[in-house]
């Protein structure tokens, strides 16, 4: 949908970062345009080195483009050095401030900007509250978990009220248990303080299940922007689909398209109705994408059909593999009840049928 | 027959008593290398000088009344010795600024070393040690030739006419400062590039994300968590400066004398023995009081960051 230019948070065009001189240039982004809207909270999602983490060190002002600029609400930040813009940073491994106390680290943003002792004092107990670390202010950050010290982290970052701020990939050093925690708690930051979030992560359960809008990243370029909908289930591209979750690939012949909408003709000739991504030019072959859950194994002729090759159980659902008849191996995802098992053993002749909703065709 | 424990306790005594007699060479030699001559020299302060130098073996305190005493030769009255006290004002005032200077020069050269890539830092902290190959005397002779009325300096901007007499610089502080900085900014560098080489710099990055300007970053997160290398390195480059004896008598001249200079003015031309030795220990005694400085704030330091 079109974009307001107004209502962006951050708003980045045509940014290129290259590091290195002559032949061992490295182009870490490549001329990348995105733009995060306010209150939003915006996922940079990619494996590593895919260029998320120079993204927001950029927008921090850590590093400088190579070429492009960066809007804040409006104004070009890009040549403004780290501690002149509106913006924070929670650390990867929160860099907290050794020396100094969890309330003189939450407080030293305030101070820097000049604000008077006494509103300093009272915002470090308010962001201490909202943190829930009140009985800790005294103590040093070398004396408490990292559970803790992630906390005084955002609260650090939050205190100076920045316009935006960035998360770079906060929750990696932490157990999961306590990372399930953090990610509700880092929604209900967001959701208090109405502050616009960025989130740097490689952990794609993680992108899906906090963000409002994520952008999956891959080699400095930006594949897909999207709601974790339509990135789950719409995606553009084979790196993003294949990144996200787990899904079948499919060749199929394309033909008639309409209202974003194709026939595909698969190899084991069943014709389906798939989805199309945005950008895709007409071709005759293309990848058709369906997640496992959508599609369901019958023992009859289905669209497609193939011999079980393994099953494996998971708990909440059953993975069943199927070798197809055209040889290319698809996975069907069904829900565990407690009765009766999958209903089919390895070896058996199947048919798979895929819902009318249930396929994408990729761009690329 | 023995119990296991009877043996295994015996079996401990024995390697703690082979411990100690394994070194008990080496800690003879070094207790006797390190107490014989202080002890001589502490004897030494308590006798009387000989007419050639020497001692007369005559109990007396005057060596060490004569450090901030001197008896007119008058009428036997004691006055304050201003030259000693001077002179003991002027080595701690000098060896001060020596630390302020070394540590204005190498803080920037220690930084400048420990944010390299780690490889081209050791070629770095090589050339900083280059100076150690050379004899200092050597070296000091070097600077004399660099400043003095017909050095370099004097003639390069003589002959570019800006000055048409030669600035004097041999024999002024100027001169010493240049040369007991020049001596001693290795013994500043090196503590210093230790603690900033340990410094994680994501916390230099996180000083400017929270609107900390450079100074700032400097004051606030820099030099607090170098501090323990700022006060090593100022010990190293104190102590050896207070008892400089080759830069000052070479570059500062007979007027501006420092501690070492007057205490081997009294083994020499002085022929007190006595005074020199009571000086010595004065200012061994300097010494020791900031090393305990030192080791307090260090400690406290320590503390700190439990």
């Amino acid at each position: 949908m079109p974009e307001q230019p107004g209502k962006s948070a951050i708003e980045v065009r045509g940014v290129r970062k290259v590091f290195g001189t002559g032949e061992s240039q490295v182009a870490a982004l490549d001329t990348i345009s995105v733009s995060i809207r306010e209150n939003e909270f915006f996922t940079l999602l990619g494996p590593s080195g895919c260029g998320k983490t120079t993204l927001l060190r950029l927008i921090a002002g850590f590093d400088f483009p190579s070429a492009g600029e960066i809007l804040l609400h409006g104004q070009d930040i890009a040549p403004l050095p780290p501690f002149k813009r509106p913006v924070n940073t929670v650390f990867q491994n929160y860099a907290l401030f050794p020396h100094m106390t969890v309330a003189e680290n939450i407080g030293f943003g305030l101070e820097m900007l000049g604000k008077p002792k006494a509103d300093v004092k009272a915002r470090v107990a308010e962001m201490l509250k909202l943190v829930k670390m009140e009985a800790l202010s005294g103590r040093r950050t070398s004396q408490i978990s990292g559970g803790q010290q992630q906390r005084v982290a955002l609260a650090r970052a939050l205190a100076p009220q920045p316009k935006v701020l960035l998360l770079d990939e906060p929750l990696s050093a932490l157990d999961f248990k306590l990372r399930k925690d953090m990610q509700i708690e880092l929604k209900r930051l967001q959701h208090e303080t109405g502050i616009t979030f960025i989130f740097v992560t490689h952990d794609q359960e993680e992108a899906l299940t906090m963000s409002d809008r994520i952008a999956v990243m891959s080699s400095g370029k930006i594949l897909q922007v999207g709601t974790p909908w339509d990135i789950y289930d719409k995606p553009a591209e084979r790196f993003v689909a294949d990144f996200i979750g787990e899904t079948n690939f499919l060749t199929a012949a394309i033909s008639g398209m309409a209202n974003g909408k194709a026939r595909a003709t698969l190899k084991s000739g069943a014709t389906i109705d798939a989805t199309v991504a945005e950008g895709f030019q007409p071709k005759d072959n293309a990848t058709v994408v369906v997640r496992p859950e959508h599609a369901k194994l019958t023992s009859s002729k289905g669209d497609l059909s193939g011999t079980v090759e393994n099953i494996v159980y998971f708990g909440t659902d059953t993975h069943i593999h199927v070798r197809l008849d055209s040889s290319e191996a698809f996975t069907v995802r069904q829900q565990n009840t407690r009765s009766a098992g999958c209903g089919f053993e390895r070896g058996d002749k199947v048919g798979i049928s895929i819902g009318n909703d249930a396929a994408q065709v990729l761009r690329d | 027959m023995a119990s296991a424990e009877e043996v295994a306790e015996e079996a401990e005594r024995r390697d703690i008593r082979d411990r100690w007699l394994l070194s008990a060479p080496a800690l003879i030699i070094i207790f006797l290398a390190a107490t014989g001559p202080l002890l001589i020299v502490v004897i030494y302060s308590f006798l009387t000088p000989g007419p050639y130098g020497d001692v007369v073996w005559k109990f007396s305190t005057d060596g060490w009344l004569s450090v901030v005493m001197q008896r007119d030769i008058f009428d036997d009255t004691l006055v304050f010795a201003d030259a000693h006290l001077s002179i003991f004002w002027r080595s701690a005032k000098l060896s001060f600024m020596t630390t302020i200077f070394t540590l204005l020069f190498g803080f920037p050269t220690a930084y400048f070393i420990a944010t390299r890539p780690t490889r081209q830092r050791n070629v770095w902290l090589f050339l900083i040690t280059i100076p150690f190959w050379t004899n200092l005397l050597i070296r000091t002779f070097a600077i004399q030739e660099v400043i003095r009325n017909e050095g370099i300096v004097n003639t390069v901007l003589i002959k570019l006419g800006i000055i048409s007499q030669p600035i004097q610089m041999m024999f002024t502080d100027f001169a010493l400062m240049v040369g007991m900085t020049y001596v001693y900014l290795p013994l500043m560098v090196l503590p210093l590039y230790a603690s900033l080489e340990k410094i994680d710099f994501r916390l230099v990055e996180a000083g400017y994300d929270l609107y900390a300007n450079r100074f700032q970053v400097l004051r606030r997160v820099i030099v607090p968590l170098v501090k323990p290398g700022i006060i090593a390195g100022s010990i190293l480059v104190f102590i050896p400066a207070l008892g400089a004896y080759v830069t000052p008598r070479v570059l500062g001249g007979t007027k501006n004398m420092m501690l070492g200079n007057l205490i081997e003015l009294q083994f020499g031309q002085g022929r007190n023995w006595p005074l020199g030795s009571a000086l010595s220990l004065s200012l061994m005694a300097i010494v020791m009081v900031a090393l305990l400085f030192y080791v307090r704030s260090a400690g406290r330091q320590g503390g700190a960051h439990g």
